[in-house]
């Protein structure tokens, strides 16, 4: 594989090019520490996002490194969609840094964070319910034969490549003409991870991946979501379930009403605490205190 | 196999005996069958793929439909069958299919437009009385006429992907702007409702040619515009199913979020279909212009209706996503047959519009119970 040899020769001799190990997306074992250390594929520092008064994101920070998961956790509200669409390119930050291989940026729109390497798979628009299998795993970057205006799709590549695709993920499909909407949620959300990392995303982002997902389905999306991690790229994990995301994880941020309210690896963090702190603790006791059975009033006897 | 050879040769004799033939005979078993089992699911595949494609196909409706149609008019009308009067049928369905297939690519990218039936007047119009006031060639003023038609395309879908209010009302009011200015203009320019002729100018016969005339096939003759019309759903069908554009098209109409997330120009698609539907609102101009030689400056207004139930019919969704230029092609043709078909069968033409109000009614119906069972089948 050239990433590895690009990765290794970069190890063996130029500490000055930090940047290059990032660029590769190195993801094997050896190389994860020294990359943790490394420049960041997507740093976000202090980021925040105002909808005119509304606060949507105060100082909110998360570094994504490759061959690893970052989590966001929250509740309805605590800005983890406002967070998603700032790294996915549909909305820009208002004051803080956002870096991209070490490197500033405010991207344009979903097509130059896709042209940056960063891929994000939402969870209820991740693919067109009508369209077939193979158009939808082709969206946005179809590709081509013949020139001009004789440019022609490549039906015949795209429906073998879906397949194959689909196949190492585990999916075997009778007919890829079939549209996507007749399969399984965990099965399009799935198609949408194997396209993601089919066209080269070296960060792949995803909003709420297992959110209406039974159990058995949400354990095969994060079987796949820990492919993409195995396979060297950096995973922002959106979720509000803790259970899931310790699963995976090896960073955590937590939000609250669009502030930050703790950032974790995950040597430091418990499960017990994750989850605590992810019911918000103390609201939680509140909650058990008013939910108290308590002697029924005078006037309801 | 060295355990079950060393305490009892005779089983072991056995064992060498039908193991190796036993063996082979079980791995050729598993070479045919995992092959035929391949075959199989391929004949499966090709099978169930074609049973599917026809079920599956958004046109399937309107060709019954229209099948249906055919045999009713053939049965009741004597002269319905006649040479001549399919030709005519094929000339009432070619100018409306020549708008059917723009509208039904912008139905499928999810967008009305109810300018469309008076923007055929109004490019007529600016043909006609550019060519007129400047005594210029005729085909100067088809030429503006273009530009202008286009322009109003361009600004249907500026205006939609800039202010993103619903395509519904833009076009009502790019449509009831047009109504008054088709005749406001007109009545100012030549001071009366219609324009003046212009067969007598320079160019008229060659551009006649282009958007008018007849050619013999064999017994019977075809207008132009079945040329043009026909030519038109090869161009969409080839543009929806085999292009990157038309890959576009229906991601845009089916989720257009989501189309915008993996990086589809959205509003690009958008204003590229409405320059469509002026595409073949100029076509469509100019054969009315160069057929009849003057226009009437309040013609039009209805029709937008009539290429969107033509639409309709062929199997598009109304909420986008979903449909086919054949079909709406064979929409048209439906119309056509009808329309023509009331006539020759002597019947009171005062019920064309009930019919075909009937029929859309029933296609729309139609579509939607076929499209249950091909989705259920899956």
């Amino acid at each position: 594989m050239s990433a590895e040899k690009a990765a290794g020769t970069e190890q063996a001799g130029t500490a000055h090019e930090p940047q290059r190990a990032a660029d590769t997306g190195a993801g094997t074992a050896a190389e994860k520490t020294a990359d943790a250390q490394g420049t960041p594929l997507v740093e976000l520092r202090d980021v925040s996002k105002f909808y005119g008064n509304i606060r949507a994101l105060e100082g909110v920070s998360l570094q994504v490194h490759a061959g690893e998961i970052s989590c966001v956790l929250g509740d309805n509200g605590a800005g983890k969609s406002t967070l998603i669409k700032i790294v996915a390119g549909l909305h820009q930050h208002d004051a803080g840094s956002f870096r991209v291989n070490g490197e500033e940026t405010r991207l344009s729109s979903p097509r130059d964070a896709l042209d940056r390497g960063i891929a994000t798979v939402y969870q209820d628009l991740a693919v067109v319910p009508l369209m077939p299998v193979w158009r939808n795993f082709f969206l946005g970057s179809e590709p081509t034969r013949g020139r001009g205006p004789f440019a022609r799709l490549d039906v015949e590549q795209m429906r073998r490549t879906t397949h194959s695709e689909l196949l190492r993920m585990g999916i075997d499909l009778r007919d890829v003409d079939q549209p996507i909407g007749t399969l399984s949620g965990g099965e399009r959300q799935c198609v949408a991870i194997a396209r993601a990392v089919y066209f080269g995303a070296k960060v792949l982002v995803l909003d709420e991946p297992t959110a209406a997902l039974g159990v058995k389905q949400s354990g095969v999306v994060l079987k796949y979501v820990a492919a993409a991690r195995d396979a060297g790229l950096g995973v922002v994990l959106i979720t509000h379930n803790p259970h899931h995301a310790y699963l995976v994880g090896d960073r955590f941020v937590l939000l609250k009403r669009g502030a930050m309210a703790g950032s974790h690896r995950k040597e430091e963090l418990a499960l017990e605490e994750l989850t605590r702190q992810m019911s918000g603790g103390s609201e939680l006791e509140q909650l058990s205190h008013e939910l108290e059975r308590a002697p029924v009033p005078e006037h309801l006897r | 196999m060295t355990a079950a050879s060393t305490p009892t040769p005779p089983g072991a004799d056995e064992a060498r005996e039908d193991g190796p033939p036993a063996g082979t005979d079980a791995a050729r078993h598993d070479g045919t069958e995992t092959g035929t089992a391949t075959v199989r699911s391929d004949e499966r595949l090709v099978h169930r793929s074609l049973f599917q494609r026809l079920l599956g196909r958004p046109e399937l409706g309107a060709v019954v439909g229209a099948i249906a149609v055919f045999v009713v008019f053939s049965v009741v009308a004597d002269s319905f069958l006649r040479a001549s009067s399919l030709s005519t049928v094929l000339y009432a369905s070619s100018t409306l299919g020549i708008m059917a297939v723009p509208v039904a690519l912008l139905m499928i990218g999810g967008e009305f437009d109810l300018s469309t039936g008076v923007m055929v007047t109004t490019s007529s119009l600016v043909s006609s009385m550019f060519s007129y006031q400047m005594t210029a060639n005729v085909w100067v003023g088809v030429g503006v006429s273009l530009l202008v038609t286009l322009g109003i395309g361009l600004f249907n879908g500026y205006m939609l992907v800039r202010t993103k209010l619903p395509s519904f009302i833009i076009t009502l009011g790019t449509f009831l702007m047009l109504t008054g200015l088709n005749l406001g203009l007109t009545k100012a320019i030549s001071g009366t409702v219609s324009t003046k002729t212009i067969s007598d100018m320079e160019g008229f016969a060659s551009a006649r040619a282009l958007f008018a005339s007849e050619l013999t096939l064999g017994p019977a003759d075809i207008q132009i515009t079945v040329v043009w019309w026909l030519g038109l759903v090869a161009l969409a069908t080839w543009l929806l199913l085999r292009t990157k554009a038309g890959n576009w098209i229906f991601a845009v109409g089916g989720g257009q979020e989501t189309a915008r997330a993996v990086g589809v120009p959205v509003a690009r698609t958008k204003i590229g279909l409405y320059l469509g539907v002026a595409l073949g609102a100029w076509i469509s101009g100019q054969h009315l212009l160069f057929n009849y030689d003057v226009v009437q400056s309040g013609e039009g207004v209805g029709n937008e209706l009539i290429y969107i139930a033509a639409a309709v019919i062929g199997g598009c969704l109304l909420t986008g996503g979903y449909g086919s230029a054949v079909g709406a092609a064979v929409g048209a043709f439906i119309f056509g047959m009808t329309s023509k078909g009331i006539v020759y069968a002597q019947w009171e033409p005062d019920w064309f519009k009930f019919f075909l109000g009937a029929m859309l009614l029933v296609a729309v119906l139609l579509n939607a119970y076929i499209r249950k069972r091909a989705e259920a089948k899956r």
